[in-house]
């Protein structure tokens, strides 16, 4: 039984990286929704600006992304000192910084599938709602809202899974801190560092694993369930 | 209820058209891309015309010089597409409320919503999803969903277009009901003669983006030269009359048309009833000189010569006037001036069939 006994390290890690990834795919995800909906309809001045600025996560190295989270969200970095300053919210060296530093990470790709679903909408049944009486909103609400949920679920969950593997930003902005911010893949590469540790990586490399099937396997299941819903007669 | 004028371009297709429209069933008629749908969509808000002005019940919903646009979803107008564009996330009970949803409540209630159900046939269907419906029964959930939106003016786009003929056969009756039951102004886009004659009450007739003819539906269908302009050989003339008796042992009808006195196949109607017969041009003889006997035609009515309409592909198109109506018959170019054709001279015309509009 000792094998399936998690230590209270490995529990801290695993719980810390759930946490950590959850927060950063809620909290992002309607900033997701609203990025992907101006790239997929918006037709404004700066709109390839936006897209490059919300792939550049995925294009930069992540050790250059956490770097430039440290300058701008670090306790004396502009953006970090006014939050700490107004709300008391403070990211450097915190678990804040490591959700942060993932949802960073995880954008690109959450907008990327949520922007495929939108601009898979027929507008023509859009159309349809507004001769109705439906304003802008409340189309977007009843009707688009509802129709690209499978690609709203499929990027929450992309944007979970880059969540739970994200290393090289979260390591640079907010250090490797145990139980504060040593995620998963951190506890891995610190175990790794150590002699002897090669044991407790692969133990927790098997519970990455299985934490990113199981996300996977989830997210499959709702999606084909709200497929279902708006194809069966 | 309705007035529009406005100009729209569109890459080289240039939209210059307007029409009133009040109780009943207006027509829009025309072969596809004389401009019936841009025309349509500009009066439902979907786009907004470079110029004119375009009035619902009183109120402008456009109005190019002083810069007025309302948007579509504050202009209370039920839009019946071609596609029906169904919501596929929302079951048909869903669909049918989404309009009242939105609608003001209190005044001008209007139809409500278990009488449209009934009205369409669709109570069997409340709780399936559109993905799963036939395509007659799509189209009659979109329109019940355009009406119960209370709007001050529906626009159906060729409803009936996406159908076959079976599926138009199942619709039409329905659309009939909806014609007579409400007081709702209708806007119907149809390429399609047979639907007009039926439904219409009212025409317009564009033609490359204008308007080239407008008038109540017995008149406008008897000019010469619409055949021509739907693009297909079924003009005719449609006559709106009175079943007089039944002859049940041979299978007619005797009814009283405004060109006179008709011998029609079919029994239909009780007596005094109102039906619509559909004459076509193809099918209406010209004999000069006296009343023509030993014809097997049953229906030979005496007239005059009204108008000639130009040529077109070896044929003409000729208006009699008949009784107190008229009869459009299409005879060769060659016969019309063989017989001395004109107008004024008195004729006899041979209907050699005459059908009940349906």
């Amino acid at each position: 039984m000792d094998f399936l006994t998690l230590t209270e390290e490995e529990r801290s890690a695993l719980l810390l990286s759930l946490r950590v990834s959850t927060v950063a795919t809620l909290a992002s995800l309607p900033a997701g929704i609203l990025v992907a909906y101006l790239l997929a309809r918006g037709r404004f001045h700066g709109r390839a600006l936006l897209n490059i600025l919300v792939h550049l996560p995925l294009v930069l190295p992540p050790v250059v992304t956490g770097f430039v989270l440290l300058i701008l969200f670090g306790r004396r970095g502009p953006i970090g000192a006014f939050l700490a300053e107004h709300f008391g919210l403070v990211f450097s060296f915190r678990w804040t910084g490591a959700a942060l530093a993932a949802a960073v990470m995880g954008f690109p790709l959450m907008v990327r599938a949520i922007r495929l679903s939108i601009e898979a909408v027929d507008r023509r049944i859009e159309a349809a709602a507004g001769t109705l009486g439906a304003s802008r909103i409340a189309v977007f609400l009843t009707i688009t809202l509802p129709l690209i949920l499978p690609g709203i679920l499929a990027g929450a969950v992309l944007g979970f899974a880059k969540a739970m593997g994200e290393f090289g930003a979260t390591i640079t902005f907010v250090s490797n801190i145990p139980g504060e911010t040593r995620t998963l893949p951190a506890a891995i590469y610190t175990f790794t560092q150590v002699p002897g540790g090669d044991w407790n990586a692969m133990r927790l490399t098997i519970i990455s694993v299985v934490v990113s099937v199981a996300a996977l396997a989830i997210s499959e299941w709702l999606a084909r369930r709200v497929a279902r819903r708006i194809e069966a007669g | 209820m309705l007035d529009v004028a406005i100009r729209h371009r569109l890459g080289a297709f240039d939209l210059a058209a307007g029409f009133t429209a009040a109780g009943g069933v207006t027509a829009l008629f025309g072969r596809s891309g004389s401009g019936k749908t841009t025309l349509v969509n500009a009066i439902a808000g979907l786009l907004r015309p470079d110029a004119g002005r375009i009035v619902i019940g009183g109120v402008p919903v456009f109005d190019g010089a002083a810069r007025l646009f309302v948007p579509k979803h504050r202009r209370r107008i039920g839009y019946v597409f071609q596609d029906a564009r169904l919501f596929p996330h929302l079951n048909v009970r869903q669909n049918l409320a989404y309009g009242r949803w939105f609608a003001p409540r209190g005044a001008g209630d209007g139809i409500g919503f278990d009488a449209v159900v009934e009205m369409l046939g669709i109570g069997h269907l409340l709780a399936r999803r559109p993905a799963g419906l036939s395509g007659g029964e799509t189209q009659r959930v979109a329109i019940g969903r355009a009406l119960l939106s209370r709007p001050k003016l529906l626009l159906m786009d060729e409803p009936l277009a996406a159908l076959d003929d079976a599926r138009k056969a199942e619709i039409l009756p329905f659309l009939e009901r909806l014609r007579d039951a409400t007081t709702v102004p209708v806007v119907y886009v149809s390429h399609s003669l047979a639907e007009v004659a039926r439904l219409a009450t009212r025409v317009v007739v564009m033609e490359a983006g204008r308007v080239v003819a407008e008038g109540t539906v017995g008149d406008v269908l008897a000019r010469p030269g619409l055949g021509a302009r739907a693009g297909r050989a079924e003009a005719g003339t449609l006559l709106v009359a009175s079943v007089l008796s039944h002859d049940a042992a041979h299978g007619l009808t005797t009814v009283d048309s405004p060109a006179g006195r008709l011998i029609v196949p079919g029994v239909a109607g009780r007596p005094g009833a109102a039906v619509r017969l559909h004459v076509p041009a193809r099918d209406v003889m010209i004999a000069t000189g006296p009343a023509p006997e030993g014809l097997s035609a049953l229906n030979i009515l005496p007239g005059t010569v009204a108008e000639i309409g130009a040529a077109a592909g070896g044929s003409v198109e000729v208006r009699i006037a008949c009784g107190s109506g008229f009869l459009l018959s299409r005879v060769t170019q060659f016969s019309a001036s063989r017989l001395g054709l004109a107008p004024g001279l008195a004729v006899h015309a041979i209907v050699k069939s005459v059908a009940l509009a349906e």
